[in-house]
């Protein structure tokens, strides 16, 4: 168990191509952090800096106080569960768990020990003679998962390892993953391009785009106050929706013809100044016709069962809608809506970076 | 696919293996058959096409003496024959498959240098470098060795390209688990790769055996002592005779003793060779 420091860490590969631009993290003990962000934005790359498992250009790593730049992956003291589960496929599930304890010339009745105690906790116990190809997808998945934990390592390290799976099974599995990182208290640091996943594992959630570090927060203050228009849509399903809008004045915004009340927005901003607004589809109110609401003519609609959501556009630019099933009704051919001040999301157009306040300590 | 039934287009696929299969075995049946005549009724062109009364005779005959025009017992040119072939198939695998593991998994200066250099050498078939090879083997001592019968033969970039291949398919991962399990290079190759190339090995065993043991020039030029010739060379001298009948019985005889190696180790390592070329266990 260790804290796990990233400072300015940076990849350059060959060609001049900087996978990571500079990171700097602290994960604290116990902690599972997740790296979330579209595929290519670095967020595996850094992972397997962590890990050993590609150099490090600049910057510096250390786990638990340690800095480990030059040091094997087999003597930082850390699991890895790969993506593909990485079996060894000649060797029983037995085998497979205790191979890094044969390595590490661990005395036979201890790594015994280790192995029945992870195949229990796991549930795998059935399985330990059995080869890899034996097994289903999520019970190799558990297999992998013993590997990592017979170890006791300082750090776990997980590399999009739900992605082989079933989205049902991704679904128990995920929070089988929670529970037992929960349980064994080992810091872990997880990489997803799954936005759901990321939202409901992590005690610390680090949004990346293009090698470069979005916004680090809990996961819910990411979700309310997203720190740029990239996190903004990345975090959430369905995505916010975004319109071009125009300061008018102190908290107010023109939006299409309409003007916007804006609870959190900088202050000074000119009027004129170019900004997108944010609205999330699910923090709209649905008034029916009502006067000071505005009117979002209905495209289609697509239903979730517990909920549904209406596609239309505002202003010529696309606009979702969720609500829950019942609450319009099937022949409405407009919806006349309404949002509160304090949820409306504005950002800078140039830079997209959010005009008001992202920590939520801030908040009033 | 919906097929129409037909008794003729139910024959056809037969006919057409029947044929393809009566023009291989033909052959080797009349070597069979006549094995078991005497000299006499193969001589004179009235061999029927079954087997005749002769067969313990001829065998025990060449076995244990050979023919007259040769003098050396198939026994030993048999042995002499295994130990070469049996030598250039595990001395291929060993050397081919080290050396695709340096080029598939190490990067060192020249590594494609490396890799092309091997690759090259197909073109460089012992028939084409006969002539300096020979002065080598010559020089260091090797002739009517069995050092000197195998070695030149073992380097080989096809076991080489088809080792790389496998290797690629492997996946990365296996190596960054094995990294963080502790495995070094070493233990990599010892504990993961080696056992997942069974199979290749197999399938290489397989074609490298029968390779080694249908040599004929190599064995032809570097051996000048009867009792170290192989049995394909052993064929051809008993073939050649001067003033003399052609032993066609024993001729016979031999062929199809020599048959019978390679043949044992296709059925023996039949499954393992089919699993190794077609499927990869991961």
């Amino acid at each position: 168990m260790a804290v796990v420091t990233l400072q300015n860490v940076r990849k350059v590969y060959a060609g001049d191509i900087e996978a990571v631009k500079g990171v700097s993290l602290d994960i604290p003990d116990g902690h599972l952090c997740v790296l979330v962000g579209p595929s290519g934005c670095g967020k595996s790359t850094l992972l397997r800096m962590v890990a050993g498992l590609e150099t490090i250009t600049s910057g510096s790593v250390a786990i638990g106080g340690r800095e480990v730049n030059e040091v094997e992956p087999a003597d930082r003291d850390i699991a890895m569960v790969f993506q593909n589960y990485a079996l060894y496929p000649h060797m029983s599930v037995y085998d497979n768990i205790a191979y890094g304890l044969r390595n590490r010339r661990t005395p036979k009745d201890e790594i015994d020990r280790r192995v029945q105690e992870a195949a229990r906790i796991l549930a795998i116990e059935p399985f330990l003679n059995r080869k890899p190809r034996a097994l289903s997808g999520g019970q190799r998945q558990r297999v992998a998962m013993g590997r990592a934990i017979v170890r006791k390592p300082q750090v776990f390290l997980f590399d999009e390892p739900l992605s082989n799976l079933d989205a049902k099974l991704r679904v128990q599995m995920r929070v089988e993953i929670k529970k037992l990182q929960r349980a064994l208290g080992v810091t872990s640091i997880y990489v997803t391009h799954d936005q759901v996943e990321a939202m409901t594992l992590s005690d610390k959630l680090v949004v990346m785009n293009a090698g470069r570090v979005e916004q680090v927060g809990a996961p819910s203050e990411v979700y309310r106050r997203p720190a740029t228009r990239f996190v903004a849509t990345f975090i959430g399903s369905p995505p916010m929706n975004l319109l071009d809008g125009v300061v008018e004045g102190e908290g107010r915004v023109r939006v299409d013809g309409a003007v916007l009340d804006v609870s959190d927005m900088r202050a000074g901003l000119q009027p004129g100044h170019l900004v997108e607004v944010g609205i999330r589809p699910e923090d709209l109110e649905i008034v029916g016709s009502a006067s000071n609401s505005v009117s979002l003519p209905i495209d289609f609609v697509e239903e979730l069962g517990a909920t549904q959501l209406f596609y239309g556009a505002l202003g010529g630019q696309p606009f979702v809608v969720q609500a829950g099933t019942g609450v319009v009704p099937a022949d409405a051919k407009s919806l006349g809506l309404r949002i509160a001040a304090e949820r409306i999301h504005v950002f800078d157009r140039e830079s997209g970076q959010r005009l008001g306040r992202v920590a939520e300590t801030a908040a009033a | 696919m919906v097929e129409r039934r037909h008794w003729f287009s139910d024959m056809l696929p037969h006919l057409i293996l029947t044929i393809g299969v009566g023009i291989l075995a033909f052959p080797v049946w009349l070597a069979v058959v006549g094995s078991t005549w005497d000299a006499g009724t193969i001589a004179n062109g009235t061999m029927p096409l079954y087997p005749g009364p002769y067969a313990v005779e001829n065998y025990t005959r060449a076995l244990g003496h050979g023919g007259r025009s040769s003098g050396e017992p198939v026994g030993m040119l048999m042995l002499n024959s295994f130990v070469m072939a049996l030598a250039i198939a595990l001395g291929k695998i060993a050397i081919s498959m080290i050396s695709a593991y340096a080029v598939v998994y190490f990067r060192f200066p020249f590594r494609m240098a490396a890799f092309w250099l091997i690759f090259i050498t197909l073109m460089l078939p012992v028939e084409v470098r006969i002539y300096p090879t020979y002065q080598v083997v010559a020089q260091v001592g090797l002739l009517d060795t069995y050092a000197g019968l195998a070695v030149p033969l073992i380097a080989s970039a096809t076991a080489t390209l088809l080792f790389r291949q496998f290797f690629m398919t492997i996946p990365p991962e296996l190596v960054e688990a094995s990294k963080i399990d502790g495995a070094g290079p070493l233990k990599f190759f010892k504990d993961t790769v080696l056992p997942l190339s069974i199979t290749t090995m197999a399938a290489l065993f397989v074609i490298q055996f029968i390779y080694g043991w249908n040599q004929y020039l190599w064995p032809l030029l570097i051996t000048t002592r009867p009792d170290m010739q192989t049995i394909v060379v052993g064929i051809k001298k008993l073939l050649v005779t001067q003033d003399a009948l052609t032993e066609w019985q024993i001729a016979m005889t031999t062929a199809v003793l020599a048959m019978l190696p390679p043949v044992l180790v296709v059925l023996v390592m039949q499954k393992l060779f089919v699993r190794g070329l077609v499927e990869t266990e991961k």
